[in-house]
């Protein structure tokens, strides 16, 4: 089992106000060809922990404790370093496949740009390449000269984990990758997400909201609330004997396709102990 | 047949699209393509289908929101394609509609009272001094406070926001509720909330749903009748029971397996 990544002791202020924490504490480690699942509500820190490891925090905040990136501490390394990072052996996926791509841009040269940056590919052999990409998240080929506008939303969440897996990285991170596509669309996606990890043995840092989601594609699962970590363990052990209430509550929020379960609405009752 | 409020019939709708070189060459797409549906007082029906199955089109074309081709949309036993603009107005009244997006379908610069009162100051229906207690009864009425009246959209989280526009759907006392994808930008955990309060209200009020979605996980827990849409047309239609535990067609049967957290069902089974 081979780490490729450690969070110890996360945690993230606003420069102005140091004492609120948006995330407290975090610690968590991921290992190769391994996926970890985030689950939490809007603003639980979820997105904040997965920004850190990749050092995109806005600058108005301020961050403790480390992160080990293959060993290496990633507070010690300066911007052009990080630079040789990201993209390279650190992926990301982003929710909004919409936002992140350049609309002005064919999807054939946004996913090969990485490739030019870093494996410094050109001419024939950067085409190349760029097809197999394609190939590889189900788009043909032949499409690379399209652009944005011209893809459905699961088309344009394809050709972000293309130019996110493009230099092979060792660790993706998705942060809610398939919360604005179809039910459809999505189950394709968690699947090819799901092949590639195993194919390339990436490590894949997921983040999502819904349990139902962490079920199909998770071998752990941190579960996090108003920043920080109120319960982890493996997928069986989190989904079967959940032990936190939050995670409880959290699960019997999820509706499930027989009808069976008695929808709950979310309290925070036990925020306050009797 | 006083207990069928909404009934439609081979609604069609087609879109010409250009396409090839300088846009010279154009082809038909049938948004809706025979569409028929019926639609029991007081149930909920729930319209299913993946993005471009024309479920939304389906809804708006019954509003009048956008010109349909041809078909009949008999609504409270009138026949709502023929009203004229100012019967349409009045009719409208009791056909409301809640929108996808929270964010967007409130106007950032109205305090949240004023868009919930607006639809009675259009219809004029009472003074100030009623409208303004009918929006504090309706926001109560939605899990929200008297004085959240008067503070704007930005002010609120997604979950509370989508309150607000059921809030302004209902003020008018409708006898339909569209609702277009309502909790698909939705946590799961407000989710639950939101679909709780749909339930809740159509047994206070007696209201009826059409409930547009591509989440067949939260059709199950708030549809009575499903009707499954492709491309236009729809392939199958029926009770949740039948649809779930016996779905006819491939694509239904592809949209189920489609559901998240199959392994969730075996882990907690």
């Amino acid at each position: 089992m081979t780490e490729i990544l450690r969070i110890h002791q996360l945690s993230i202020s606003p420069a102005q106000s140091p004492e609120r924490k948006l995330v407290n504490q975090v610690s968590l480690t991921l290992a190769r060809g391994k996926t970890t699942c985030i689950v939490g509500e809007s603003g639980s820190g979820k997105s904040l922990t997965a920004l850190s490891v990749m050092k995109l925090l806005s600058p108005q905040l301020r961050m403790q404790g480390q992160v080990f990136f293959q060993g290496q501490d990633i507070g010690q390394l300066n911007e052009t370093a990080m630079q040789h990072l990201r993209g390279r052996q650190m992926g990301m996926i982003f929710q909004e496949p919409m936002t992140s791509l350049n609309p002005v841009l064919t999807i054939g040269f946004q996913i090969g740009e990485p490739l030019q940056t870093h494996l410094g590919l050109k001419g024939q052999a950067l085409k190349q390449k760029v097809a197999a990409l394609l190939e590889q998240v189900g788009i043909d080929p032949t499409r690379a000269d399209s652009y944005p506008d011209e893809l459905s939303g699961g088309q344009r969440q394809r050709v972000m984990i293309a130019m996110s897996i493009a230099c092979e990285p060792v660790l993706l991170i998705a942060d809610e990758p398939t919360t604005a596509l179809d039910v459809t669309v999505q189950a394709q996606v968690l699947r090819l997400l799901d092949d590639l990890k195993n194919r390339l043995q990436m490590a894949m840092l997921f983040i999502t909201h819904d349990f139902g989601v962490v079920a199909d594609i998770a071998d752990e699962v941190i579960v996090m609330f108003r920043g920080e970590i109120v319960e982890s363990g493996s997928v069986m052990q989190v989904l079967q004997s959940p032990q936190h209430p939050y995670t409880r509550a959290l699960l019997a929020c999820v509706p499930d396709a027989e009808g069976k379960k008695v929808l709950q609405p979310m309290t925070y009752d036990w925020l306050t102990p009797a | 047949m006083t207990d069928i409020l909404l009934q439609v019939r081979h609604l069609h709708k087609t879109y010409r699209q250009r396409t090839g070189t300088l846009g010279l060459h154009a082809h038909t797409i049938h948004a809706l393509d025979d569409v028929s549906l019926q639609l029991k007082q007081g149930s909920t029906l729930a319209v299913v289908g993946e993005s471009g199955s024309g479920k939304s089109t389906l809804a708006r074309g019954i509003l009048r929101l956008l010109p349909l081709d041809s078909g009949e949309v008999i609504f409270d036993g009138q026949d709502f394609l023929a009203l004229d603009k100012s019967a349409l107005r009045t009719a409208r009244r009791h056909i409301q509609m809640v929108f996808q997006d929270p964010f967007a379908s409130l106007n950032p610069r109205m305090r949240v009272g004023e868009i919930i009162a607006e639809g009675l100051v259009i219809h004029g229906i009472g003074n100030t001094q009623q409208q303004h207690d009918s929006v504090v009864q309706m926001l109560e009425k939605v899990g929200l406070q008297a004085d959240d009246a008067s503070k704007y959209p930005h002010q609120f989280s997604g979950g509370q926001r989508q309150r607000i526009g059921i809030a302004r759907a209902l003020i008018l006392q409708p006898k339909l509720l569209i609702c277009d994808e309502p909790v698909s930008a939705l946590d799961v955990s407000v989710q639950a909330q939101i679909l709780l309060l749909l339930k809740q209200l159509q047994q206070e009020m007696g209201l009826s749903y059409l409930f547009i979605t591509h989440d067949l996980r939260v059709v199950r827990h708030i549809a009575d009748e499903v009707l499954v849409m492709q491309k236009g047309k729809v392939i199958e239609q029926g009770s949740v029971e039948t649809i779930y535990n016996a779905p006819q067609q491939k694509y239904t049967q592809q949209l189920l397996s489609a559901i998240p957290g199959h392994g969730l069902r075996a882990i907690t089974a």
